[in-house]
This record gives structure tokens, C-alpha cells and sequence, in this order.
């Protein structure tokens, strides 16, 4: 028999109400592969009495029949979501032992639905990074070909291996310029980042406010959308996050995609292109087709200038946003003689090398002289990228591309370590999405020729997740590819 | 606009963060680099284009401006690095 941890959010669901299993017996199942797959480095804090506890009310739940809509799932989070009474420290040194007072709106609107907490999930640190290696709790190994020690992605990538290893039955994440996508792409698991104001932000560590947006990571397609379901949301706490209705997202799927048109961006097919990706998306395009969807060659001319805009307003805003670390309210604190000395020898032990890259850039293009030339610079080019999926979207519903430019990368890349660029590269696909504020779905579609998850993104409308699912169902159901188990 | 020392110094102070001497040199060179890449930004032609700060084109919305979740000084204390009758202590900045 498959174990229970393999099963997705929804088959774990049929199981808890059909009484195959209790929930007490399903957590205590995740805690001993949480402990038999402690190598993998994607748990910086296990919380399982927490996680047993909240089983135990579960399981009173299912027995008198007051069963919420994700009661009894064990979900890992995220450590860039504040939890209440749980550590949560971004896996910057900054926020050592920091223990919130207050839960995120999102995580808890989870815990409201019945899930349940295994405990927090490895980030590359504030969720600057695409490979888990920022983190000052170290990388994260990517459970596919785990000899091979494999980075998992970025920045959501204890996320992805905690889902691809079944160490978890699902888990939230957050995708700046990628951070959802990416990792689940490389650790072939299925992750959605909503359409900007979506989710609300409140209680996640901010790290770019216009672009920072929550979402699941999960086994499957239908398991996104549940999740999405209870994340999602207007929260008065978040003055971006938006009043929109939140349809049933699980109606889209399996849906028919007769007549959809399906956009395909002829700038993401670069000469050069890693040829097993391009078959990969050829085959996404051929499924969608032989559905019956019609396929419609667009353009987004901008697109070669996104990676450049989005490291001028990441860091502009993080620089901004990470002001706040200065040893005075929570975490790290260094003295000095005085306060400057204090803020100064604070952030230079409490932050890394990347997150200090990215606060030193962002500080220089803010700075007085530069701002016009570079920040104001970007905000136009970014209209400009959004207003390409705007004139796109009069031809086609939904766009399909690749989600990464290549497969997993060894820990440890000496091109990726020498120019810090050679990282960015890796959001190539993803930032555009995150600049334009759109809905992007990854989901794994096949394998390189030596055995490793690809992925390929759905891109919508604006607060039209429904119809990305809807095409994501179709490309699942027929692209057999096998997770984990 | 090529950086040199003494700018990535004053960006440095200004982000409350210290360079070590030995690592001046790569910063400045690594900023050069970024700032040669994002510098392609200047051949895309923005005259007539507004910047985009927020995707959302929506008014933001505003609460009543009432105390809603006051009185916790304690709580919000808990996590402070030095705390002493009911606030934050911090180094001496008057003489």
C-alpha cells in the first residue's frame, strides 16, 4: 500500500472522512519522515506536539462532525509567515529568535479551514535568492537524485523539497520575482502565485511590497486550488490586498479547454534556449492543442529588459523594507558606542552577503542624484511590461511558457557564485509575472534527458486564476508525469 | 556612471552597514557590474510613459482611525534585545 504521507491534500482528505486513517495517526506518519529526511535541510524548526495537538482536535472534529474544509492536514510553513508563538526568523541571523505575537493572515486563515502546523520551512534568507543557498540555516537539498545534491530553487525552496519529499502534505510559500515557480518546477511539485492582492500580506516578512505575494506549493493541481481557496482573501490589515470575490477555485478544473486561446510569447524562446525546455513547452503546447484549446503566437517586447527593472525595485524596496532591522524592537542586537555604531555593527553581523547586495543596490538607487536615473527609470519600464500582457490578453486567455530556464543546479555553482547576475538568470521566465502583478501556475511536465523535473507556467489575466487552473487541469491530466513517492 | 570608493562608503553609511577594507574593492567592482547591466534600461525610449508604482489601479482603502489592538506593551516588549520599565533601551544619544 502507498503511504499516507504520499497522498495528496485531497485523497488525505477522502482518507481522514472515510475513516482509513485518524488524523493523529496521519501527523504522527509525517513526523517520522519529517525525522528520517532531516538531511534534506528543508525544516529550520519542527513543531510536531504543536502538529499532534491540533490532530487530536481534528480528530474530535471528524468523530462529531464539525469537520472544517482542510481539517487534519499537516502543512509545513514557510519561515518568512510570522506564527504566532512559533519562532520565525526569514533565515536571517537578524531575526534570531524572534517569536512572534501575532499569526499572518494567511496562515491562520489555514489553521481557521482545520490544517495543522509540522513546523517552518528553510528560505533563502528574506527571500532574496533562487537556489535556498542565502540561508544562514544553510541550502537545502533537492529530494530528486539526492546523492546528486541538487539545490531545490528559490527562495520558497524548503517548501518545494518538504512537498516533493512528502515530508509535509503541502505548504505555503511566496513569490517575488519567482520564489513559488521556480523551486516548484525544480523539485516537480505544483505551486501558484495569486494575482497581486490576492493574498493578503499581513504577517509575512516583507522583502518587496509591490511585488511580495503568498501561495501554496503542493502535490497536485486540485490540492493548489484548495489551498488557494482558504488563503486567499480581503484583509483590512493589508490596505493592498483587494475585494474581490474568491470563486471555487477546484470548479475550473477539468474543465474543458476547447477554444481557449493560449498564448505563446515569442520572447521566451531565445535563441539558445536549453532544448529540453523548448520540448517541454512544445509538448505543453501540443497537449493544450490536441484539446482543443487554439494556439495563438503573441508578444511581450519588453521582456528581455524585466530582470534588469525588477533588481532596480526589489532592492529599492527591500533596502526600504529592511530598514526596520536596527536591534532596537526584536532580534539580533551588537552594541556600540553609539546608536549609529549600534544599527551598524547590528546589520552587518545580522544580514548575508546577498541581502546586503540587495540592500546596498537598493540604497544607491534611492539615493539622491540616482533616483530619477535608475528607480523612476524602472517604474516606467515596468508600465511598459505590464501594458504588454494588457495588449496580449486581447488575443489570447492564458499564456503558456517554460518556468525555468534549466533543470536543478549542483549546491555550490561556481558561475552562479562568481557573478551574482548568473543567479538572476534563473527568474528569466518568472519576474514579468510578479512586475505586471498577474496570476503564474508551475507545474512539473516532464523530466531532462538525465531524470530531473521541468516545468511549465500558466500565466492569466488579473484575478483570473480560474482560468490557469482550468489549463493546468488539462496539461496534468495529460502529461502522466510521476511524482515522488 | 562608473562607483568608486568613497561612494560605496556613503551608500554603505547611508544603509547602516560597514564594508570590511578588504572587501571594498569587489563591492565596488560587483556594483559596477550591476549597474552596467540595469544601465540597458536606457535604450528602451520612456518619454511619454508614467511611472508604475502599484499594479492595482485602486484607491486605497481606509479604516476609521481608531486604537484597534492597544494596550500590549508587554508583548510587543517581549522580542526587544534590551527592555527596561515598559520601553526599548537604547545607547545614550544626548549628551
Amino acid at each position: 500500500m502507498e503511504k499516507i504521507t504520499s497522498l495528496t491534500v485531497h485523497e488525505t482528505l477522502d482518507g481522514l472522512k472515510n475513516k482509513e486513517f485518524t488524523a493523529t495517526e496521519l501527523t504522527a506518519a509525517y513526523i517520522k519522515e519529517m525525522e528520517k529526511r532531516r538531511a534534506l535541510n528543508a525544516y529550520v524548526l519542527e513543531t510536531p506536539e504543536h502538529a499532534l495537538k491540533q490532530a487530536e482536535e481534528a480528530d474530535r472534529r471528524y468523530r462529531d462532525g464539525t469537520a472544517r474544509v482542510l481539517e487534519g492536514i499537516p502543512l509545513g510553513i514557510k519561515d518568512l509567515f510570522c506564527t504566532k508563538d512559533i519562532r520565525t526568523t526569514a533565515c536571517s541571523r537578524i531575526l534570531d529568535g524572534f517569536v512572534p505575537p501575532y499569526e499572518s493572515t494567511v496562515t491562520a486563515n489555514l489553521f481557521a479551514a482545520g490544517a495543522s502546523c509540522l513546523g517552518k520551512l528553510n528560505l533563502d534568507e528574506f527571500a532574496m535568492g533562487g537556489s535556498n543557498e542565502t540561508s544562514c540555516y544553510g541550502p537545502v537539498v533537492n529530494p530528486w537524485q539526492e546523492e546528486r545534491k541538487l539545490v531545490p530553487g528559490g527562495s520558497s525552496g524548503g517548501s518545494a523539497a518538504a512537498v516533493a519529499a512528502n515530508i509535509c502534505a503541502a505548504a505555503t510559500g511566496t513569490d517575488t520575482g519567482g520564489s513559488i515557480r521556480q523551486p516548484s518546477a525544480f523539485c516537480g511539485v505544483t505551486g501558484i502565485k495569486p494575482t497581486y492582492g490576492r493574498c493578503s500580506r499581513y504577517g509575512i516578512v516583507a522583502f518587496a511590497s509591490s511585488l511580495d505575494q503568498a501561495g501554496p506549493i503542493a502535490k497536485d493541481v486540485r490540492d493548489c486550488a484548495l489551498l488557494l481557496n482558504v488563503m486567499a482573501g480581503y484583509d483590512h490589515r493589508d490596505s493592498t490586498s483587494v475585494k474581490a470575490e474568491v470563486p471555487d477555485f477546484t470548479k475550473a478544473l477539468g474543465q474543458s479547454v476547447k477554444g481557449l486561446k493560449v498564448g505563446i510569447p515569442a520572447e521566451y524562446r531565445p535563441a539558445g534556449l536549453n532544448p529540453e525546455i523548448a520540448a517541454c513547452w512544445d509538448r505543453g503546447i501540443e497537449i493544450l492543442k490536441s484539446a482543443g484549446a487554439e494556439i495563438v503566437n503573441i508578444s511581450l517586447p519588453h521582456t528581455k529588459y524585466a530582470l534588469a527593472v525588477y533588481y532596480i525595485i526589489a532592492p529599492a524596496e527591500a533596502s526600504s523594507n529592511l530598514a526596520r532591522y536596527d536591534g532596537l524592537r526584536y532580534g539580533l542586537r551588537v552594541p556600540g558606542e553609539h546608536l549609529d555604531n549600534m544599527y551598524i555593527n547590528t546589520r552587518s553581523a545580522g544580514f548575508g552577503k546577498e541581502v546586503k547586495r540587495r540592500i546596498m543596490i537598493g540604497t544607491y538607487v534611492l539615493s539622491a542624484g540616482y533616483y530619477d536615473a535608475y528607480y523612476l527609470k524602472a517604474q516606467k519600464v515596468r508600465r511598459l511590461i505590464r501594458d504588454d500582457f494588457v495588449q496580449a490578453f486581447n488575443r489570447c486567455d492564458v499564456i503558456l511558457t517554460p518556468t525555468a530556464p534549466t533543470p536543478a543546479f549542483p549546491i555550490g555553482d561556481n558561475s552562479m557564485k562568481e557573478n551574482p547576475i548568473n543567479m538572476w538568470l534563473n527568474d528569466v521566465f518568472t519576474v514579468s509575472v510578479n512586475l505586471a502583478g498577474l496570476p503564474g501556475l508551475s507545474l512539473p511536465a516532464g523530466l531532462s534527458g538525465d531524470g530531473l523535473p521541468l516545468g511549465l507556467q500558466l500565466i492569466g489575466r488579473a484575478f483570473d486564476e480560474e482560468t490557469v487552473f482550468k489549463a493546468a487541469s488539462a496539461i496534468e491530466k495529460e502529461c502522466g508525469f510521476e511524482r515522488l513517492k | 556612471m562608473a562607483i568608486d570608493r568613497q561612494t560605496v562608503n556613503r551608500v554603505a553609511f547611508l544603509a547602516r552597514l560597514k564594508i570590511d577594507d578588504d572587501k571594498i574593492e569587489a563591492t565596488e567592482e560587483e556594483f559596477n557590474k550591476i549597474l552596467n547591466w540595469v544601465e540597458q534600461l536606457n535604450e528602451v525610449n520612456t518619454d511619454e510613459v508614467e511611472p508604475l508604482s502599484a499594479v492595482n489601479d485602486l484607491p486605497l482603502i481606509c479604516r476609521e482611525d481608531n486604537v484597534t489592538e492597544g494596550s500590549q506593551a508587554d508583548k510587543i516588549l517581549a522580542n526587544a534585545p534590551m527592555a527596561e520599565y515598559g520601553y526599548f533601551v537604547v545607547p545614550k544619544v544626548v549628551e
